[in-house]
């Protein structure tokens, strides 16, 4: 609004195209608070929140400490007559540890504790140069980029409503007890939450390219030497 | 939410030459072959990128055949003297209705049914009309059915980890056991390969039909 920005039509500079449509958009410098939505469609193109960087390394080492939390202390017990019955986190994923179940341990694992570890220090590592205002880690558009392809691969709070649900069939029957892990498992959904309401991946992209990412001026990645 | 649906000209990267990285919206010239700022691959939005969409929802439709027919969860109780049960999904719905849990019931057969089945036609049906084309509202209503299928798509996961949790914990030795049926495997492959499915679709190609300004129905 304030100003008119450089772009050209000829090579996509300054340019955006909505994800979801595709639809050109002339890329401006949203102030923290306000949103840019697409013409089109109506997705979401920025969303830019101020100090989120910041916020997000806090959050996801939180987010890790919560999951450690979460692996190493009992999940639930249960009780029923003198019979008794306690389970971690590893002894859920390890019930599949029969047969031609196997495969499943290992999916069940990185889906609710891998993933998330691994997407939490991806995240540090694109953020951290960023709020210091160095130039990005060499790998960081690697690393944001698997961020966002694994998000949906990481069901923390998935596991939780299954683990809800769980519950619901079998209360009836045994007393179950919640230990501190389930509750380290609620309060890394709110913590995800507030993660989410924080991101803005464009703001990102933005900040790690005018940050002095190699692009267009410097270097073309697999681009064709024409 | 149509006050969005503006009746301006929009220009598409596809229309003015260039192309859009879907991961990122960065606009490069067309025939390049990589986003430049997040390294994605750039592709058209044409439809020769369904083929991926058909190969990952046939190969989650076969393996939600066996996630139906093959048991969930095996109960075993008082140590096999009272009989132990295996229950298909289906099945534990009757069970959950014969037991007299109607809530229950409805939400695991909406969960475990209603979804997965709703998933499959909602995938088969975008892909079969995208390009094809439609007016600015029925292109809203698919771009809207796409972002519920690909919401959806990982909560389908809850009933493996019922499962799960159900067999570790249900543990009281000669009392009763739960143990975890091959359909456990089949259902998560199955919704693996529908999520996989639902993101090789490109929303892009709701939009490719339509006319860019609404003069131009010629």
């Amino acid at each position: 609004m304030q100003h008119q920005p450089i772009h050209d039509i000829e090579t996509g500079k300054g340019l955006i195209a909505c994800p979801r449509c595709d639809a050109l958009h002339v890329e401006e410098d949203l102030k923290g608070g306000e949103t840019a939505s697409c013409v089109r469609c109506g997705s979401v193109l920025a969303k830019p929140r101020g100090g989120a960087f910041t916020q997000l390394i806090a959050l996801s080492f939180t987010s890790v400490v919560l999951l450690m939390g979460a692996v190493f202390f009992p999940f639930l017990e249960i009780s029923r007559l003198s019979f008794g019955n306690q389970t971690s986190l590893f002894g859920v994923a390890l019930a599949f540890a029969e047969g031609m179940l196997l495969p499943l341990v290992v999916a069940v694992l990185l889906v609710i504790v891998g993933l998330p570890v691994l997407r939490a220090f991806l995240l540090v590592y694109t953020l951290v140069p960023l709020v210091k205002g160095r130039p990005p880690h060499r790998h960081a558009p690697a690393a944001f980029r698997w961020y966002e392809i694994l998000g949906p691969w990481s069901m923390a709070e998935i596991f939780l409503i299954g683990t809800s649900v769980a519950l619901v069939k079998i209360v009836g029957m045994v007393t179950v007890h919640l230990g501190p892990a389930f509750w380290a498992f609620g309060a890394l959904i709110l913590v995800n939450l507030a993660s989410r309401s924080f991101m803005c991946h464009t703001t990102i992209w933005d900040a790690m390219e005018d940050a002095g990412l190699p692009t267009d001026t410097h270097r073309m990645i697999g681009a064709p030497e024409a | 939410m149509s006050e969005h649906s503006h009746g301006g000209p929009v220009l598409t990267a596809h229309r003015a030459g260039l192309m859009g990285c879907r991961r990122c919206g960065r606009v490069w010239p067309k025939g390049q072959r990589q986003c430049a700022r997040c390294g994605s691959r750039l592709v058209q939005p044409d439809r020769s990128g369904l083929q991926a969409v058909w190969a990952w929802w046939l190969a989650g439709l076969i393996a939600y055949i066996p996630a139906n027919l093959m048991p969930m969860m095996r109960t075993q109780a008082f140590g096999g003297l009272k009989g132990s049960s295996e229950s298909t999904i289906v099945g534990g719905v009757l069970e959950l209705i014969h037991y007299g849990s109607y809530d229950i019931a409805a939400v695991v057969f909406f969960a475990s049914v209603v979804v997965p089945v709703a998933k499959f036609i909602s995938i088969a049906w975008l892909a079969i009309v995208a390009g094809r084309p439609a007016t600015v509202e029925q292109a809203h209503t698919r771009l809207k059915i796409y972002e519920v299928v690909e919401f959806i798509g990982r909560w389908s996961m809850i009933d493996v980890f019922v499962v799960a949790i159900l067999s570790a914990l249900v543990q009281l030795g000669f009392v009763v056991s739960i143990h975890p049926g091959p359909a456990a495997a089949a259902f998560a492959i199955s919704v693996a390969f529908t999520m996989l499915s639902a993101q090789s679709f490109d929303p892009r190609l709701i939009w490719r039909g339509l006319p860019l300004r609404s003069r131009t129905e010629d």
